[in-house]
């Protein structure tokens, strides 16, 4: 063959095109994982760390061969703190990007927004944060601890510890509220006085006012479920008053954010906590876990807790229902989970609960002290008991709702 | 009793955290008719300024008292040599500039810090005890540094040439160029020095709210609503507005809650501006600065 410019420029033309054809062809071939995960707004100090361990997930899997043979491409969304992006992120991801499954939400808020659209183009949804719990719906498993996890342990502890009298103080959304309900529930299943209940908007940093009406009521203990960046300067402002000393906090969200590193170690000593993971705990597989994490990370890896290393397990737990089932098709992946599918994460055993689709896990109480938590108490293998009373979805599969939307007492629960 | 001038004392701090936080924007907004859509950041930066140098070794009361303002009066003098100064009389376009570079330091202080940053500072000072009720030292101390700041800024403005020319560059700039000032220098101080007083402010407040990246934007609405109200000049305006709607806020919050307190002050800004459009300062107390 007689090499000539117009063949040259046919067969270089070629060459060059081919790898692109080829890309796209393996690129087809992937399967989408979509994130979306605030990185930036207020809320960002939950959705940044979640974020990370996402991607290291997806990377430790990736290098381990993927899924199927095949490479799980991850792709994230920042809807930046704001309702209206998750919705529409949430679309792009079902219809643009025609995603094999979703992790997505932080806020309560968040997750209501976006579960419907999921749930209608039946796209996998998991939802892996903390949450008031009721969420009964098939598409959606929900990983995080629910109240019947954490608060029911934390109350009891702390009301022996601290006394009986409790004051509430909580975000002003769908998860303050709710929670707020199930700390009043078991304070009064534990004897005690919820003598007050307080809601704040997000963006509220002046507690004043609040700390001289717990002066005035002298509660025994206070209960937060505050969320967000400018709610941590509630703990600022309250041991500024010194009433950290006097009155001692329990949280239902208070370091998931990593706000026990936000505030100094005499502001936050003695504070008490229950989550399902912190990143304290002593084992091998979250001491592994940890390290992995600070080199994936670098120098600047955030502090570890619930959220991220839920975030972390929960894409473990997805990945195995996907090699189980042999294939990414919803149906298949759903029905693998729900045949009571776990894993061995650095949290200890996470198990699907297939009425619910809730996690069956183990959940510490830990308390604060010099920046970091001490661990006091571990609970193995905890049921989601609050969903579990008004959510069956083996009898009915078919269900896609929010049981507790309209509070614990429309879904028949007594606070 | 005690609970009584605990309260009141509290409604005074809710006043002077108004007051505090608006000063800058009302320096900038008021003698320069530019709407700083960044002044929520520049309160950020000076939050920052502490915490990176408290975390540095410097003392705390040196960081808030000497840095803050310096490295902020500093970032707005830079801001306004390279953004603002070509965009005098073209409030749109202020709006636009100043909101994107409100961006860019949040993205920016993110980028370099983390979403969160760890600190070890608290409020220092201890605790005050009115009977049964305790309050902040470093509470009173804010309320304290407010009136001295509001103090400082009324003799500079009224006592000091440069207060003199820079009223007079305001209120007549090509008069003012004719007489031999050099109006763009004085743009860029009272720029300048709109930005410390934001960066003070918020170094000021960093102990006892924390600094976060997006920390801005939780000041910025209340203190465009403050300037707003209080109208155009800007002491009188800011004090009688902060005293208003921080009051309001106050004894609101401390009767209902925070939900409602939040309510009242906004919907008193919005009758406030339907019955005096120029803000309060607009009808009375207008010969004030």
């Amino acid at each position: 063959m007689t090499l000539n410019r117009r063949h040259f420029v046919a067969s270089a033309t070629a060459a060059l095109a081919m790898p692109a054809f080829l890309k796209n062809a393996y690129a087809a071939d992937d399967i989408k994982f979509v994130s979306i995960l605030d990185q930036s707004g207020g809320l960002d100090i939950y959705g940044k760390p979640m974020v990370d361990t996402t991607r290291m997930a997806i990377d430790e899997i990736n290098k381990a061969g993927g899924l199927l043979g095949r490479k799980v491409d991850l792709k994230v969304y920042d809807p930046q703190s704001t309702i209206q992006f998750y919705t529409q992120f949430a679309t792009q991801a079902a219809a643009g990007d025609k995603a094999d499954v979703v992790h997505a939400g932080i806020t309560s808020a968040s997750r209501e927004a976006i579960r419907p659209t999921l749930s209608r183009f039946k796209t996998l949804y998991f939802y892996n944060t903390l949450y008031e719990g009721g969420v009964c719906d098939i598409n959606n498993f929900c990983t995080g601890s629910t109240p019947a996890q954490t608060v029911e342990k934390l109350v009891p502890h702390t009301m022996n510890k601290w006394g009986k009298k409790v004051y509430i103080v909580a975000a002003d959304y769908n998860y303050g509220q709710i929670t707020a309900q199930w700390v009043q529930k078991y304070v009064k299943d534990n004897g005690g006085e919820a003598v007050a209940v307080e809601f704040f908007p997000l963006d509220v940093t002046n507690f004043g006012s609040t700390i001289k009406k717990i002066q005035a009521a002298k509660p025994d203990m206070v209960m937060s479920a505050l969320v967000g960046g400018a709610h941590a300067s509630f703990y600022r402002q309250y041991a500024a008053a010194g009433m950290n000393k006097s009155v001692p906090i329990a949280s239902t969200t208070f370091g998931v954010g990593n706000e026990h590193k936000l505030i100094s170690a005499v502001e936050g000593d003695g504070m008490i906590c229950a989550y399902s993971y912190f990143e304290e705990i002593d084992s091998p597989a979250n001491g592994d876990f940890v390290k992995r994490f600070k080199a994936f990370a670098g120098d600047g890896a955030p502090a570890l807790n619930e959220l991220a290393a839920r975030s972390y397990e929960a894409a473990y737990l997805w990945a195995e229902a996907v090699k189980q089932a042999g294939s990414t098709d919803r149906d298949k992946v759903t029905e693998a989970l729900r045949a009571g599918l776990g894993i061995d994460g650095p949290s200890g055993k996470v198990q699907i609960e297939p009425k619910t689709n809730h996690a069956v896990q183990n959940v510490y109480l830990a308390e604060l002290k010099d920046q970091s938590f001490n661990i006091i108490e571990k609970h193995e293998n905890q049921p989601p008991t609050d969903t579990l009373l008004v959510c069956d979805l083996v009898a009915d599969p078919t269900q896609s709702t929010f049981k507790f939307e309209n509070g614990l007492k429309a879904a028949g629960i007594d606070i | 009793m005690d609970l009584l001038v605990s309260i009141i004392l509290q409604i005074v701090y809710v006043i002077a955290n108004l007051a505090l936080i608006s000063l800058g924007l009302a320096i900038i907004f008021g003698m320069m008719r530019v709407i700083n859509l960044a002044h929520g950041e520049f309160l950020m930066l000076g939050g920052y300024t502490v915490v990176v140098a408290t975390n540095n070794g410097v003392n705390i009361w040196v960081a808030i008292l000497i840095l803050s303002p310096l490295v902020v009066g500093a970032i707005g003098v830079i801001v306004e040599r390279l953004l603002i100064r070509f965009l005098y009389g073209r409030m749109v376009d202020t709006l636009l500039a100043t909101w994107g570079l409100s961006l860019l330091f949040i993205g920016l202080i993110t980028s370099i810090f983390g979403a969160s940053t760890a600190t070890t500072i608290s409020p220092p000072l201890g605790v005050v005890t009115i009977g049964e009720y305790t309050s902040s030292g470093y509470e009173l101390f804010l309320i304290g540094i407010t009136i001295l700041l509001f103090v400082a800024v009324y003799l500079v403005l009224k006592l000091t040439t440069l207060g003199l020319v820079a009223r007079g560059t305001m209120q007549n700039a090509e008069m003012a160029s004719a007489l031999g000032v050099s109006t763009s220098r004085i743009y860029m101080l009272t720029f300048g020095l709109g930005a410390a007083v934001s960066g003070f402010a918020g170094g000021l407040l960093a102990p006892i709210t924390g600094v976060l990246p997006t920390i801005g934007t939780v000041y910025i609405a209340k203190a465009f609503i403050t300037v707003i109200s209080g109208g155009a000049a800007i002491l009188a305006g800011t004090t009688s507005a902060s005293i208003l709607l921080g009051g309001l806020n106050g004894i609101i919050s401390f009767v209902t809650g925070p939900t409602l307190g939040e309510v009242a002050l906004l919907l008193a800004a919005i009758i406030l501006l339907r019955i005096m459009p120029r803000g309060i300062t607009g009808s009375i107390f207008r010969k004030s600065i």
